[in-house]
Order: structure tokens, then C-alpha cells, then sequence
């Protein structure tokens, strides 16, 4: 299947999106992917996907910063520049807590953002579907379904079958 | 389904409970983005056009006077003993705490499921980044010698020396920065699929265009737009990722806003002066933060949803829920005003004393008659559903709490300065014409910045107000389910 990139349905509504969905889920395709407009409520289950990754890099980023910002503050204060202020100790956890508090946030949001696009393989400027007119929608007021050729179970004329199954508005071949 | 002998059961709301729907006229999808994306795609109005000048040229005075500051020295400012912080910190913490409602908006009301933030989260997050950059600038221009302003951060320097961490203002260095930056990724990662969307329509319409100059706009901003989105396909892989980051950075965004003033407020509350060394800081802070940023935001919105007839998709309720949060947090503040006085008297410093009984009576008593009316008086008018119906109203409403919260961090800052330890040091400040017209010129800092961003981006989260409709709702029947109500789809 050279030149091919997968087969594209389009849907009107989120309801027939999601019965879509469930039919490719049952049937065992797994390389396959639903375009919306908006998160679909219920959409991951009818996909058949588990939680989300993107926690551990929250948390990772997290950790790093509140331990960044102990360390940072024990090497200044106490060890490399030792000053005594106003007859307080030279480290603390207490005053050491504020900035370390925002440095666990600041890189856990980092990570946040930076593991969800990691997650998602993104950037990813040239998109076989983003060179597909009719996908242009997908951001406005349709949704899609979309089978890869890639998929060990793909064949396009059982895809086809399935996706006129169910009740697409619209079939297409997507050039890769 | 069983019912009990002789009782009927309605499964209809009533009528007087219904609520009024997120977006107004059953509005389409597309009816949505294309108004949203209308604004950014259609020729710049004549009022765009009129405010941006106003605005840029303020913000250029704003850019004169922090250079004349710098040229010539501090002492353009009114600042002398005993009142070292003038306004450059009431600015400060004026911007600052203006940024919070976004912060609440976006963050807090995402994790309380509040749905109707959808509507005004995308400005109201501008609104935070563009406060906090107007609220960063004063502290670097106060320090005096703006040019040793980067020892205030960790870097290695030639004397070997660092930054001292037991300093609450090096708190807030680290407080306010990683506020802008949580609240600029917060920001950028909502506008990815709007940004998509952008870029998708302009795709669309490149076909229609025949003026080679068309074709090469329309192409750049493809490519700019483009950038930005990342490549945003709308895949649900993509989504469930999408959503799960945004949870954890509302997740993270919660305790940072409650933090950030916190910080703000322990530069006060951390040293041993009467009238700032007290514990309810943080809490009442906070509080009048929110409360500030809430007026802002209808200031803005109120002008913004009639010039761009958005009233549709930011309705009369939407109003009306901020006016009760500004009426809830306007009342804490209150709370909080006769609580200090209290604790005043009851915790038998007569120094504590003092100064709360100069704040009212003494030479600043203006300010402070100023911000109690303003803060907690008048807001109180936010009961009546009337006011909080009758757009003038909510208008003129939201820039009296805008003023009177300045007056609150005037009267926090000076009335606790003036009045030294030693009657000989007592004194009276007044700001300069540099301090004014630096402060206004903040204003167009700040103006010029948001009249861009509604301009060149998409002012409403378009995505997120299409997943609040009921077409959006594989459930509902205008989302394509057969039943009514409830139906598995």
C-alpha cells in the first residue's frame, strides 16, 4: 500500500464518533486514531486506553526542583558563602522552603508540558492528515476516525466495510 | 423503573431551577469558532485602532520615565526617610495581585469543575501574564541600581558571593518569576488547539485568495500560527495526554497562586514593624488579590464582550458569577480590615495599636476612608441581583475595587513608613510627577499588550467552550444520541 497513508471516515456528531470508535476497538485494529475538535468525553474508553502518562513527568520535574532548590540553597548559604544573618542558622529547611516550594513547581510544570509532548511525539509539523484538505475541519466542527495502513490488521476493503458500518458521512483515502 | 403507590416522580427540571445554558441560542461548533476566530481574522477595527495608539504611546511615557529614573537617580521618586517604599511597591503588589484572578479562573475553578470559566479563562490568563510583567518591572527599577539587579538571581559572579536565601525578597524573586512562567506555559498550552484551529482556517481560505500579497499573508501566518500549534492533529491519543497535563499544571497553578501573594506578603509581614508584622497576612493578601484580579477582569470583559458582541458566549450569568466572587472575597477583605484592628487592641501592643488607630485617624486617614469604601462598602452592592445584572453598574462597580486595592497597598506600604520609631524621623511622603506618570504608564504597558493579544489570538478557548455545549456531549441528543437525556451512545 505504497503512497497510502490510512483511511479516513468523517462524522457529523460525537455520539456516531464514539459508536465509531467502539466498532474499530472491537474489531482489533491498533494503529488507529480519532480526531476531534474538542476531548470527547468517554472517548479513551470507547478508544480502549488507559490513564495517561504524563504524571511521572509532573512528578519527576517536581522532585527535581524542591531537591535543586535544598541543595542550591545549602551549597550558597552554608557551605560556598557561610554568613551569619541576624544570628539565625546557616541553613534551615524552613527559610530554604519558599524557594524550593516554587522551583518544585516551576519544573513540574515543565515536565507537565514537556511530557505531554513527548507523550504525543509532538512537534510533528508534516502530518499526512494535515496535507488532507477535508481534515482541515477537524479543528472547526467534524470528527474523524482514521485506520493506518501500518495496522497488521489493515485491509482496506474490510476498513471500508467497517466504517460505512458506521454510518460515516464520508470516506476517504489519506495520501502519506 | 419503580415508583412509590400514588406518587408521581418528575424527572424534569422545574423550570425556576433551570439554569441558563453556557453558550446562549444553542449555538453550532462552527458558529463558535468562526466568531472567535472572526476577530483575529477579520481587518482591524477603528476602535482596535484608535486604543492600540493611545496605549502605545502611554506605554511609551511609561518607558521615558523608567529611563529618566535610571539616568538620574531615585530621588525623581518621592521616596525619603522614613518612607523608603513608596509606590513603585504599591504598584507592585497592586499588578500582581490583579494577576491572581486569572490564575484562580483558569487553576482553581478547573479543579472545582466550575464549567463557566471556559468562557473568559484565555483572557483572564493574558490578563495574569501581562499584570505580572507590568508588576516585574518596579521591583527591578526600585533596587536603585538597576544594573546590579541580576544579583538578586543565583548567578556566579567575579566577587564570589550569593544571593542571601534568608531574605523573604529573595522569596519573591523566586515566587513572582516562576509565577510568570508557570502561568505563560499554562496559557500557551490551552491556546495549542485554538492556535490549530488558526491555522486550519487559514489553510481553508489560501484556496480563495488571487492578490499575490494575499497568498504570501496568508501562507506566513500559516507558518506562524503553524509553529505555535505544534502540529495539533485534534487525535484523541493526543487529547487524553492534552488533559491529563492541563489537570496536573491547574493542579500545580493552585498552591503557586496561593503562594505567590503569600511571598508578596511576608516582604511585609516577615520584618518587625507595626502594621506589617502580623500573621494574618498571607490569608488577607490572598483574599484582596483575588478580589482585585476579579475586578479587573470585568473591567476588561464588560467593554470587550459588547465592542465584539460576544455576549452570547460570555453571558449576563457569567457576570454575575464573577460579581458574587468579587462580593465573596470583597467581604473577606472586610473581615480581614476589622480583624487587624481588633487584634490591634486585643494583643496589647500599643505600638500595634498605634498604627492602626493612625491609619484611620491620622494624616492618611483619607486613603484609608478611601479603601474602606471602596473595598468593602460599596462592593456589598453586589447582593442585588440588579447591579449585578445591570452591565454599567458591574462596570463602574469593578473599577472602584480596582481603586480602592490600590489604596489598600497604599495605606499598607506609607501609613505604616510615615510614622518612624523616633517622633524626629516622623514624615509625610508624597509621590512626584515621575511616580504618577510612571504608574499610568504601566497602564498602556499593560493595555497595549492585552489590545494585541485580542487582536492576533483567539481571546476565547474555543476548543474549551465547544467541550461545554451540548453538542459536544456524545450523551445529549444535539450531540447525536438518540434518546433523550441519557441514553448509553
Amino acid at each position: 500500500m505504497a503512497g497510502t497513508y490510512g483511511i479516513l471516515a468523517e462524522f457529523d456528531t460525537p455520539a456516531a464518533t464514539m459508536a465509531a470508535a467502539e466498532k474499530v476497538r472491537d474489531a482489533g485494529y491498533t494503529r488507529w486514531d480519532v480526531h476531534t475538535p474538542f476531548p470527547v468525553h468517554g472517548m479513551d474508553e470507547a478508544m480502549g486506553m488507559g490513564n495517561s502518562q504524563v504524571g511521572w513527568f509532573t512528578f519527576a520535574g517536581g522532585l527535581t526542583g524542591y531537591t535543586v532548590g535544598m541543595l542550591m540553597i545549602y551549597y550558597m548559604n552554608k557551605y560556598d558563602y557561610d554568613i551569619v544573618v541576624g544570628g539565625k542558622p546557616l541553613f534551615s529547611g524552613f527559610y530554604a522552603f519558599p524557594v524550593s516550594y516554587e522551583l518544585t513547581i516551576l519544573l513540574g510544570a515543565f515536565g507537565s508540558l514537556f511530557g505531554m509532548f513527548i507523550l504525543n511525539r509532538l512537534p510533528r509539523h508534516h502530518h499526512p492528515l494535515l496535507k488532507n484538505r477535508r481534515f482541515a475541519k477537524v479543528t472547526h466542527d467534524k470528527f474523524y476516525v482514521v485506520i493506518e495502513c501500518d495496522d497488521p490488521k489493515y485491509k482496506e476493503a474490510a476498513a471500508r466495510k467497517l466504517l460505512e458500518g458506521a454510518s460515516a458521512a464520508h470516506i476517504e483515502l489519506v495520501e502519506d | 423503573m419503580s415508583e412509590a403507590a400514588g406518587q408521581s416522580f418528575s424527572t424534569e427540571t422545574p423550570k425556576e431551577l433551570e439554569r441558563q445554558p453556557l453558550v446562549l441560542r444553542k449555538r453550532s461548533l462552527a458558529w463558535i469558532s468562526d466568531k472567535v476566530c472572526g476577530i483575529v481574522e477579520g481587518p482591524a477595527p477603528r476602535w482596535w485602532k484608535i486604543s492600540i495608539t493611545i496605549s502605545f504611546l502611554v506605554m511609551l511615557m511609561c518607558f521615558t520615565m523608567v529611563g529618566y529614573l535610571i539616568t538620574t537617580g531615585v530621588g525623581v521618586w518621592g521616596l525619603n526617610h522614613p518612607v523608603a517604599w513608596g509606590w513603585a511597591i504599591v504598584n507592585f503588589v497592586w499588578w500582581i495581585g490583579i494577576g491572581h484572578a486569572g490564575t484562580l479562573i483558569s487553576a482553581i475553578l478547573f479543579l472545582l469543575r466550575q464549567k463557566w470559566r471556559t468562557s473568559i479563562n484565555r483572557a483572564a490568563e493574558a490578563m495574569t501574564i501581562f499584570a505580572v510583567i507590568c508588576a516585574g518591572l518596579f521591583p527591578a527599577i526600585h533596587v536603585g541600581r538597576i544594573w546590579f539587579a541580576w544579583w538578586l538571581f543565583p548567578i556566579p559572579n567575579a566577587h564570589g558571593i550569593w544571593p542571601q536565601f534568608k531574605s523573604p525578597l529573595l522569596w519573591d524573586v523566586f515566587a513572582v518569576s516562576t509565577y510568570f512562567t508557570v502561568s505563560l506555559l499554562f496559557w500557551y498550552m490551552g491556546l495549542i488547539p485554538d492556535l490549530a484551529t488558526i491555522r486550519d482556517r487559514l489553510r481553508l481560505q489560501a484556496g480563495k485568495l488571487k492578490k499575490p500579497a494575499e497568498k504570501f499573508f496568508n501562507g506566513l501566518k500559516q507558518r506562524l500560527y503553524g509553529l505555535f500549534a505544534m502540529g495539533w492533529t485534534g487525535s484523541n491519543r493526543h487529547w487524553r495526554n492534552y488533559e491529563k497535563a492541563y489537570l496536573l499544571l491547574a493542579g500545580l497553578s493552585t498552591p503557586l497562586v496561593l503562594s505567590v501573594h503569600s511571598i508578596v506578603s511576608f516582604d511585609f509581614a516577615v520584618s518587625q514593624l507595626p502594621g506589617w508584622h502580623t500573621t494574618i497576612f498571607p490569608p488577607y493578601f490572598v483574599a484582596g488579590a483575588i478580589f482585585s484580579g476579579f475586578g479587573m477582569v470585568l473591567t476588561l470583559i464588560i467593554p470587550l464582550r459588547s465592542i465584539l458582541k460576544l455576549e452570547e458566549i460570555i453571558t449576563v450569568r457569567h457576570i454575575e458569577l464573577m460579581c458574587k466572587v468579587t462580593l465573596a472575597t470583597g467581604s473577606i477583605v472586610g473581615y480581614a480590615y476589622g480583624m487587624e484592628f481588633f487584634i490591634a487592641w486585643y494583643g496589647g501592643n500599643p505600638y500595634e495599636l498605634y498604627a492602626f488607630k493612625n491609619r484611620a485617624f491620622g494624616p492618611y486617614a483619607w486613603a484609608y476612608w478611601i479603601m474602606v469604601s471602596c473595598n468593602v462598602i460599596f462592593p456589598q452592592l453586589f447582593w442585588f441581583k440588579g447591579i449585578r445584572t445591570n452591565m454599567v453598574a458591574v462596570f463602574i462597580l469593578s473599577i472602584v475595587v480596582n481603586i480602592g486595592m490600590w489604596f489598600e497597598r497604599f495605606v499598607i506600604v506609607v501609613t505604616s513608613l510615615h510614622r518612624d520609631f523616633l517622633p524626629s524621623s516622623w514624615g509625610y511622603y508624597s509621590p512626584t510627577w515621575v511616580d504618577i506618570l510612571t504608574y499610568i504608564g504601566t497602564m498602556g504597558l499593560f493595555m497595549t499588550l492585552f489590545l494585541l493579544f485580542v487582536r492576533y489570538l483567539p481571546l476565547i478557548a474555543i476548543s474549551e467552550v465547544k467541550g461545554v455545549t451540548p453538542q459536544a456531549d456524545p450523551h445529549h441528543e444535539l450531540g447525536g444520541a438518540p434518546a433523550k437525556k441519557g441514553g448509553k451512545g
